[in-house]
């Protein structure tokens, strides 16, 4: 992650998701954090040749799209933006792994490219999973439910106070950095002689805002510790929910439903 | 070093969030129990300041690439080791939840890998040995050059280790461990730099903010024997535990014997090949691709349908045709469920 302006876009975009009032968002966030985990679990216990028995996974992120309203094209993109790590680390499988393993008529596919393939597939779902886990709910209503779920409030605490000043931050280093290339003619990075003291302005900066921060926190009756006002119940929807998807989950991963499909329609099945 | 969820197993990625959520657990603790109240949006304002530092490229002298901060090191000197795991680790949570920088269920090894090393190794064992109660310029840039580039190995080395206990990834170890760690010692370089300019810029600045952060720590005066004892013992549970309902699948080792024999001779290769076909059908959770030589090659499906069910490949045709008419009905999902959603 390396441009700022795409980080302050970024937020500012998944933020506005997640105020929007659909069905999808106004489900208890808890529901929602527990239905991406059995997500994220079953997604990464197939084994590394399955594309085809994962495919009904593919459902998750589709239904979510359409219910909660969110704009499928962006969040692709920021698929395309993460993807280089992954694409290092599982581009050697096909090199590796020549064992041909799918033939069709004139076409063979080796294991490796087919579990290059399972790789990447997996990414897609599970990143789709968690950035749409956040456009729905939000980091405060997160941050509510982990204290639920007894997660230290230290850390939620530090959790939801990063990100608060994070826009606040990523707008002033912008304008440092931007500074320092006007009069650079130079954009890409910031020169050696530089480092130190430009960071650490930024440090001192921030250091000295921290200090602002905390007297009007205290001004406003700061304990030590955040406080949330609004109050989540669970519904009957919410635990629908969750039950829901897990069923379907569990069900796809321990039943290949595209070839039982393809049995029935090529009438091979029993 | 952001390790996806792509890339682990449940063995590996349990494992991790185990011994990571003990580890929060655990500063939280300390945190709560050692710092004033103060230094709470001290550390959220340093994670704000961590984050956005880390998006400000800095050309690497003389190869004209360029690098950025990690930041665990930094937050460890400015705030200490149990402040700056937490900062670290809610720096990592957000990335992984806005950005895609690592998955959730990886969150654990990416907490560990890039915050564990540098805020409880490193930090305590060589940069505060080095730099002591008198920080100088020299100890300083030693201190912070050397924790955070054993800090970076150490975590290059455990995504090298996750990966492979993952058995996803086909890089053979030596090759993975030849790649990763060259290219972390550079960039550790370039850390160490970073992070002792700033701390030395701050230093010359403003002392007392280092000095304050130096000695407001009374370490070792806790016993984290009992932590660490309790933290072998949920990694053993869980490793232990997810790894016996992953074992009902065929494991690497099978696998990579499959291959590496295969390759050599064919009737070893049908030897196995007619042993795992057997624990397929034991297991049925094995993997659904027809397993077949090139010679008993099957056609396309549009064009040869009467002749499969007599192929051994039925199976990996059903499953194609099936791929197919799942993705066609993934999409009239959505699609219809947009329109249904347009009326009011």
């Amino acid at each position: 992650m390396s441009n700022i302006q795409y980080a302050r876009a970024n937020l500012r975009f998944l933020e506005d998701q997640s105020v929007k009032d659909t069905p999808i968002h106004r489900l208890h966030p808890m529901i929602k954090i527990l239905t991406t985990l059995v997500y994220l679990g079953v997604i990464i216990s197939y084994e590394k040749y399955e594309i085809i028995a994962m495919l009904p996974l593919l459902f998750y992120p589709l239904v979510q799209f359409s219910l909660a309203d969110l704009p499928a094209r962006l969040f692709f993109k920021q698929l395309l933006i993460a993807a280089p790590f992954v694409i290092g680390i599982g581009i050697f499988n096909p090199l590796l792994d020549p064992t041909p393993r799918l033939v069709m008529g004139p076409l063979t596919v080796s294991g490796g490219w087919i579990s290059f393939g399972a790789i990447l597939f997996k990414f897609a779902l599970t990143v789709l999973a968690a950035l749409q886990l956040i456009a729905t709910t939000g980091l405060n209503e997160m941050g509510a439910a982990l204290l639920k779920c007894k997660i230290p409030r230290a850390f939620v605490t530090q959790l939801l106070l990063v990100y608060r000043y994070l826009t606040v931050l990523v707008e002033e280093t912008a304008a440092m950095i931007q500074a320092y290339s006007l009069r650079t003619l130079e954009n890409r990075g910031i020169g050696v002689r530089a480092w130190g003291s430009l960071v650490g302005h930024l440090l001192l900066r921030t250091m000295d805002r921290a200090e602002r921060i905390y007297q009007a926190m205290l001004c406003r009756g700061f304990a030590g510790e955040l406080q949330f006002i609004r109050e989540y119940r669970l519904g009957f929807n919410d635990i629908a929910y969750l039950l829901g998807w897990s069923v379907f989950f569990v069900a796809a991963r321990f039943y290949n439903i595209p070839e039982w499909l393809g049995r029935l329609m090529m009438g091979v099945g029993r | 070093m952001h390790m996806a969820d792509a890339l682990i197993s449940p063995a590996v990625g349990g494992t991790a969030w185990a011994v990571t959520a003990g580890l929060i657990a655990y500063s939280a603790k300390k945190v709560q129990t050692e710092l004033d109240e103060r230094k709470v949006p001290l550390m959220g304002v340093l994670g704000a300041f961590v984050f956005a530092a880390q998006m400000i490229n800095f050309t690497i002298p003389g190869t004209g690439s360029s690098g950025h901060l990690g930041g665990g090191l930094m937050l460890a000197i400015l705030l200490g080791p149990y402040a700056g795991f937490l900062t670290m680790a809610s720096i990592l949570t957000i990335q992984a939840l806005f950005f895609g920088d690592g998955g959730l269920l990886a969150l654990g090894c990416n907490i560990l890998n890039m915050g564990f090393y540098t805020c409880f190794i490193t930090y305590p064992l060589l940069y505060k040995r080095l730099v002591r109660s008198k920080p100088s310029q020299g100890r300083i840039c030693w201190g912070a050059m050397l924790a955070a580039v054993v800090g970076l190995q150490l975590g290059a080395f455990s995504v090298v280790l996750e990966t492979l206990a993952s058995g996803i990834s086909e890089l053979p170890f030596q090759t993975f461990v030849l790649l990763m760690q060259p290219i972390h010692l550079a960039i550790g370089i370039v850390e160490g730099l970073i992070t002792a300019a700033v701390i030395l810029f701050v230093w010359k600045a403003r002392p007392e903010i280092i000095e304050n952060a130096a000695s407001s720590r009374p370490i070792g005066r806790v016993s984290i024997r009992r932590v660490i004892v309790g933290l072998i013992a949920v990694t053993v549970l869980t490793g232990g535990i997810l790894s016996w309902f992953a074992s009902s699948h065929p494991d690497g080792l099978e696998w990579s014997m499959f291959r590496a024999s295969g390759r050599e001779e064919l009737t070893t290769r049908e030897r196995l090949h007619e042993s795992l076909a057997k624990l397929q059908e034991k297991t049925a959770l094995f993997p659904d691709y027809g397993w077949k030589e090139p010679a008993a090659a099957e056609t396309r499906p549009e064009t040869a349908a009467p002749a499969w069910p007599a192929v051994n490949g039925g199976t990996t045709a059903a499953g194609l045709v099936g791929a197919l008419f799942t993705l066609a009905l993934a999409g009239l999902i959505g699609f219809g469920l947009s329109r249904f959603k347009k009326q009011p």
